[in-house]
């Protein structure tokens, strides 16, 4: 049975874990608001606020409910419009805010971006004029032009003082850009999860599928993700942390991109952390999409890939206990590189999962790139990323040598590809053009490109060649 | 005045087809649709998906009891493949299942036995081998031959524009109910209720009157629910039909995306001759559109390819031919602009090709060839035009010299970022160009609690049709908007409508809304005219107003008089003596400019108990319009709708990516009645001009599978990709035009300012590869661009 509330009342249903909760709202709750427009997590039509208990305060994010299957909502706060809308019919900030700029034609993706935007009013972000249209980037509309939208967002920004940010939750209540209700939901959501009702370990049988944040497999195959005996990872406490050590970082495999977003030590580690990874998929995508899922999408184009890849990361793989008192769990580490055996073939049976990600701190410049036919919120037609130690450390102009390198490539070849001729060419190479020039000759012995929807072989070639010279453009400023 | 809507759109309170409450015993329905784009449908296996958990039935050509054929202009496209399959995603089998995942996994089980023909995807080569969905046709002006001969340069090219999906966020779908006596009532995703209607009788062989089809509103159209909802509505009513049972059918968005039609894609040929002061003299055009595998509406967009091969330019001498072949693609059909975006494309591009020869810019031939008042369109209609005081209020209002001039300095200083400026005149014709279609009813009722009921035959899509058809209602009536409300469109109420669609929904079903509105008020003049002859109605009410309906009504402005054609209240407003000297105001009704104490709904009771109608059914036909088709020659628009945008773009010449900087342009509105609508129309087709011209890019492979078939492989702007500002000026003028209260029709002719995003970024490719002269050929993705920037690059890894 899973348990979990649904706007304000509380939900226990037996339907099988699988099952969407689009289509648990919708269809068995009748709460029509929430839209369908793609089921890919494409359109945001269908997005719903997620609150979680997180250090004992509730956190919301935005996700898109086409992809969430009802075992990612046990034990959490489902909100849909009707759990935003006021009893006396009056209108949110929000939403009068879009009433007010006309930022509603048809209104059939009108609701996704209410819900986006009132998270965007409750949770802790800066309420910049940027962060309020980047709460909105998994938000498509076909009608309007997204001008009165953008206007509508700038609006909510104009208002919020920097004081409210500190708590947007109580803040939003007072504003009323959310129900009374939600001030009791941290009570309910800690009775929920207090009996042992959810107990977070694995099971008794031996599971051999998984899955976590379900923005792939509820893409690939929905029908059999909605009956599938598959363990969910995503709310597997042991596997979202993300710690730094002297020389590792060391995440959960169910980090989601988001977390990394919010990550003090990512920030650090990657100055232009925000710029990058707003390049990945969307707001509700990152906030479901887990670094392992991605991992083992194998998708030859994963970006969150191509940016482990770069790191030289390692894997830890788990297989769950055979029983359930058998405490541990047996484990093996694989470097990333490694994993990729051909076209959708993994180094991994199929009752083992990722658990661990770790990789060195010792690099001292990163960079991601990567292009497609819209710049955001969509997948690359080549994405690569790259890191490298260079000593002394380089700075614009100044001749350095390169120590350690490892370069990756996505949409090149039938997997994510470590550029391994490349990383090792460029070690020990001082930093330059020719250097560049040379690489740009090894990079393409290495690929393997085909034409599809994505572009011709030619056109991937060229780009990947482009995007390398971009990454000591951005990093060296080296011109061609 | 905001959307009528917009309070229930961000409630989410807003109902569509998906949103129907369901009857009980409601079947759900899948198609199974062909894997093959061209084959002999030699035998279908349903063993196993009829034995699959839930399946009622699996109807196929042969259940139908009407005919197999849905086609709207050309009966050439059956509802089901019967013995060939024509394209990839044409239905073959129609799945009714208690749930709708049993219906989906059913539908997975069928198999069919195929024997692949040839396939073809391309218009140029369906031309080649004759097939064509009808004859040719021409459009001519002048002389073109002889003009060449006499012409100082001639340019001859060839354009490529692709097609466009129009991917309302709403798929289509339909849910039909059984009615007593054998009939049916459709809810229907629909642009066209009547073709729905009419489809549905053709494939179940029931007359249209037992046939009822209602449509609330779209999750948005663009054209692509004007034909090609027909099919799902007529398989609904088919499984209804032999079950009695409701069906629904409600599409996924991939089944939706590869079944259905979208813009045409044209390849064309162009030949333009100028003068030596820059004056084009002759045009001739070929134009080869890819109708897909039936007609749907292909030839009526055809035409309106040609009716616009000549964009905003007058040209005396003009030939253009266009060819509508069949191709093993689904059938294309109607998208905002209706063929008339790919004419102009076709004609810039030539213009562009004449500049870049004669290193003049563009701009400078474009401005000397705009149309002016009493130019002659190559169709014969005379022009009024506003070309030129577009173009020069935009060109005064943004500083176009100015823009073009930083832009060309911004590219002196920077190697790998240029920017690119470029202008977009626009002229479009309003009307269908069909002259028959150009009609539309209006119902309206008045209840005896003063409240009014209007139903037209628009279909609210988001464009905010009902919005502005509750405006002119309130304006007549004098009445405070919310007093209005605009019903669901239903062939019951309003039969044999148009659909919405060429811009002209508000026109016509507005204008026949103020002649509804208007009948139903000259019947009430008399009635106050009599009560307020009676002293007890001649004081003026005191004080205390609060029974009557507050404010009047249009636009954003404080109410103004009175509403009849007059500004404050006073007599005679309805023209003569006819008025009695009544006129109604706030509510009440005023005698020779007077107020009395008579309020409207005192009036309309007296009215009732007089047994005087308060119901009207108006019907309205553009007057004035005409056309010939045996000369191609008449008067089929009841105006046109100019305009002048300057588009300016960024490429990063590194990666090969484009940022749109901005979009500034002077808008003909004539005068506009709602400009929040407006306004939001005007912004919404420019970034959807935009999304065509750059980074929308459908693919069929050749065996002609689509393979951008889902929102991850087709994609339209998000937030990011508009342009970073959208400037908007109101073009200023006097004319009176055809247009319900002036106020021009709004909804395509802004979408085709887009185009000047592909030839802003051509201009900035070429700043950074002088040496290359892009291909016409839309849209300019970034793969496009990048391999245009480095040319170089594959002629070198050719020869390396």
């Amino acid at each position: 049975m899973i348990r979990f509330i649904l706007n304000n009342q509380t939900i226990e249903t037996e339907l099988p874990k699988g099952f969407t909760v689009l289509d648990f709202v919708r269809y068995r709750k009748n709460l029509k608001g929430t839209k369908i427009g793609c089921r890919e997590g494409d359109c945001g039509a269908c997005t719903v606020l997620v609150g979680e208990l997180i250090d004992k305060k509730v956190k919301y994010r935005t996700q898109t409910s086409c992809l969430m299957p009802l075992a990612n909502a046990a034990g959490k706060h489902i909100v849909t419009i009707e759990g935003i809308n006021k009893e006396n019919g009056e209108l949110t900030e929000v939403q009068q805010a879009l009433v007010d700029e006309s930022g509603t034609q048809c209104g059939f993706c009108t609701v996704g971006f209410v819900m986006s935007l009132t998270n965007f009013c409750l949770d802790e972000t800066p309420k910049t004029n940027e962060m309020a249209v980047s709460a909105i980037d998994g938000n498509i509309c076909r009608c309007t032009g997204y001008k009165s939208i953008e206007r509508a967002a700038m609006k909510l920004c104009d208002k919020s003082e920097p004081s409210a940010v500190a708590d947007g939750l109580s803040c939003a209540i007072e504003k009323e850009i959310v129900p009374e209700y939600f001030k009791d939901i941290n009570f309910r959501l800690k009775v929920m999860s207090e009996p042992a009702a959810l107990n977070r370990s694995l099971q008794q049988t031996v599971p051999t599928r998984f899955v976590s944040g379900g923005t792939d497999l509820y893409v690939q195959r929905p029908e059999v993700m909605v009956h599938a005996e598959a363990e969910s990872l995503f709310d597997n406490t042991e596997l979202r942390f993300i710690k730094e050590s002297d020389d590792f970082v060391e995440l959960g495999a169910s980090v989601v991109v988001t977390d990394l977003l919010e990550s003090e030590v990512f920030n650090r580690l990657f100055p232009n952390l925000y710029k990058h990874l707003k390049l990945v998929s969307s707001t509700p995508i990152r906030n479901m999409a887990t670094l392992a899922g991605n991992f083992v999408n194998a998708s030859p184009i994963g970006d969150m890939t191509a940016w482990f890849l770069a790191l030289n990361a390692q894997i830890e793989l788990s297989k769950p206990p055979a029983s359930a008192d058998g405490r541990t769990a047996q484990t093996r580490n694989i470097a990333l590189k490694d994993f990729y055996l051909g076209y959708k073939q993994l180094a991994k049976s199929d009752d083992e999962f990722i658990s661990k990600i770790r990789f060195r701190k010792n690099f001292t410049n990163f960079n991601f790139e990567k292009v497609c036919k819209r710049t955001y919120l969509d997948i690359a037609s080549v994405n690569t990323a790259i890191s490298l130690r260079s000593e002394p450390p380089a700075s614009a102009g100044g001749s350095s040598v390169i120590t350690k390198a490892h370069v990756s490539a996505g949409g090149v070849a039938p997997i994510p590809l470590y550029l391994r001729k490349t990383s090792e060419f460029l070690r020990g190479r001082e930093i330059s053009q020719e250097t560049i020039a040379e690489a740009h000759e090894i990079i393409q012995t290495e690929i393997a490109p085909i034409s599809d929807v994505r572009g011709a072989e030619n056109y991937k070639r060229l780009l990947l060649r482009q995007l390398f010279t971009a990454h000591f453009v951005e990093l060296f400023n080296i011109k061609p | 005045m905001k959307n009528v809507d917009s309070k229930s759109h961000v409630r989410g309170e807003s109902v569509y087809l998906d949103d129907v409450p369901l009857l009980q015993g409601t079947l759900f329905a899948c198609v199974y649709d062909s894997p093959i784009a061209h084959g002999k449908l030699k035998s279908v296996d349903f063993g196993e998906a009829e034995k699959s958990a839930g399946v009622v039935k699996i109807i196929t050509a042969k259940d139908l009891i009407g005919e197999n054929q849905i086609g709207g202009i050309l009966p050439d496209e059956p509802l089901l493949a019967d013995e060939e399959v024509h394209f990839c995603g044409m239905p073959v089998a129609f799945v009714l299942a208690e749930t709708e995942e049993q219906a989906r996994a059913a539908a997975k089980l069928i198999k069919a036995e195929i024997e692949p023909l040839e396939i073809i995807t391309d218009a140029r080569e369906a031309q080649a081998k004759g097939e064509l969905i009808a004859p040719p046709k021409t459009f001519k002006l002048g002389d073109s031959e002889k003009a060449f001969s006499e012409c100082e340069h001639i340019f001859e090219g060839r354009a490529d524009v692709n097609g466009q999906e129009h991917l309302y966020i709403e798929t289509q779908g339909a849910y039909a109910i059984p009615t007593e006596q054998g009939g049916l009532k459709i809810y229907s995703s629909t642009q066209g209720p009547t073709a729905v209607q009419r489809a549905v009788s053709s494939v179940t062989g029931l007359p249209m009157h037992q046939i009822e089809v209602d449509v609330t509103r779209l999750g948005g159209g663009f054209g692509g629910k004007e034909d090609q909802a027909n099919a799902w509505a007529a398989f609904c009513a088919v499984g209804t039909q032999l079950t009695k049972r409701p069906v629904k059918f409600a599409l996924h968005r991939m089944e939706d995306m590869r079944m259905t039609g979208k813009r045409h894609p044209y390849s064309a040929d162009y030949k333009i001759g100028l003068d030596k002061d820059l004056k084009i003299v002759a045009y001739e055009a070929v134009f080869y559109q890819n109708a897909g595998a039936a007609c749907d509406l292909s030839i009526a967009v055809l035409e309106r390819t040609l009716f616009h091969a000549t964009n905003s330019y007058f040209i005396p001498n003009v030939s253009a031919t266009a060819f509508s072949c069949r191709t093993n693609l689904p059938p294309n059909t109607a998208f905002r602009g209706f063929g008339g975006p790919q004419g102009m494309f076709v004609i810039e591009s030539a213009i562009v090709h004449a500049a870049e020869k004669l290193n003049v810019s563009a701009a400078e031939i474009q401005q000397k060839n705009l149309l002016q008042d009493g130019d002659e369109f190559p169709y014969g209609q005379i022009a009024e035009s506003d070309a030129i005081t577009s173009w020069t209020q935009a060109a005064e209002k943004y500083d176009f010299e100015k823009l073009k001039t930083a832009a060309e300095e911004f590219n002196n200083q920077n190697k790998f970022i240029k920017k690119g400026v470029a202008v977009q005149p626009v002229c479009f014709g309003i009307s269908f160009t069909k002259t028959p279609m150009n009609q539309a009813r209006s119902l309206v009722h008045v209840y005896t609690d003063g409240s009014v009921a209007v139903s037209t035959g628009a279909v609210e899509m988001g464009q905010g049709v009902n919005t502005k058809i509750a405006q002119v209602a309130a304006k007549i009536l004098s009445l405070p908007i919310e007093r209005i409300k605009v019903h669901s469109t239903n062939t019951l109420r309003i039969a044999n409508t148009s659909p919405t669609a060429a811009s002209a929904a508000a026109d016509l079903n507005g204008k026949a809304t103020e002649m509804a509105c208007d009948a139903v008020l000259q019947r009430l003049l008399p009635i106050a005219f009599e009560m307020t002859s009676d002293s007890a109605y001649r004081v003026s009410p005191s004080g205390d107003r609060s029974g009557a309906p507050k404010g009047a009504t249009l636009g954003e402005g404080a109410p103004k008089g009175a509403t009849l054609g007059g500004d404050a209240p006073k007599g005679a407003t309805l023209g003569g003596d006819a008025s009695h000297g009544i006129s109604f105001y706030d509510g009440f009704v005023y005698r020779d400019g007077e107020l009395t104490s008579l309020n409207w709904v005192t009036l309309v009771n007296e009215a009732y108990m007089r047994r005087v109608s308060l119901s009207e059914h108006a019907h309205y036909a553009t007057p004035g319009i005409h056309f010939d088709w045996s000369v191609a020659k008449g008067h089929p628009f009841a105006y046109h709708v100019y305009g002048t945008a300057i588009v300016g773009v960024t490429v990063d010449c590194l990666r090969g990516i484009y940022e749109i900087d901005f979009v500034k342009c002077c808008h003909d509105f004539g005068s506009s009645m709602n400009t929040s609508v407006d306004y939001g129309q005007i912004e919404g087709g420019i970034v959807q001009g935009l999304g065509w011209m750059t980074m929308e890019e459908i693919f069929y492979d050749a065996d002609g599978k689509l393979r951008s078939n889902a929102l991850s492989t087709y994609k339209i702007p998000d937030i990011y990709s508009v342009p970073k500002e959208i400037d908007i000026l109101p073009l200023e003028t006097e004319r009176k035009n055809l247009a319900v209260f002036n106020s021009k029709a709004v909804g395509e002719p802004p979408l085709m300012y887009g185009i000047g995003a592909y030839f802003a970024i051509r201009e900035a490719v070429k700043a950074f590869n002088p040496e290359i002269s892009p291909k016409f050929d839309a849209p300019f993705t970034p793969e496009k661009v990048l391999m245009n920037l480095y040319s170089g690059y594959l002629k070198a890894a050719k020869t390396g």
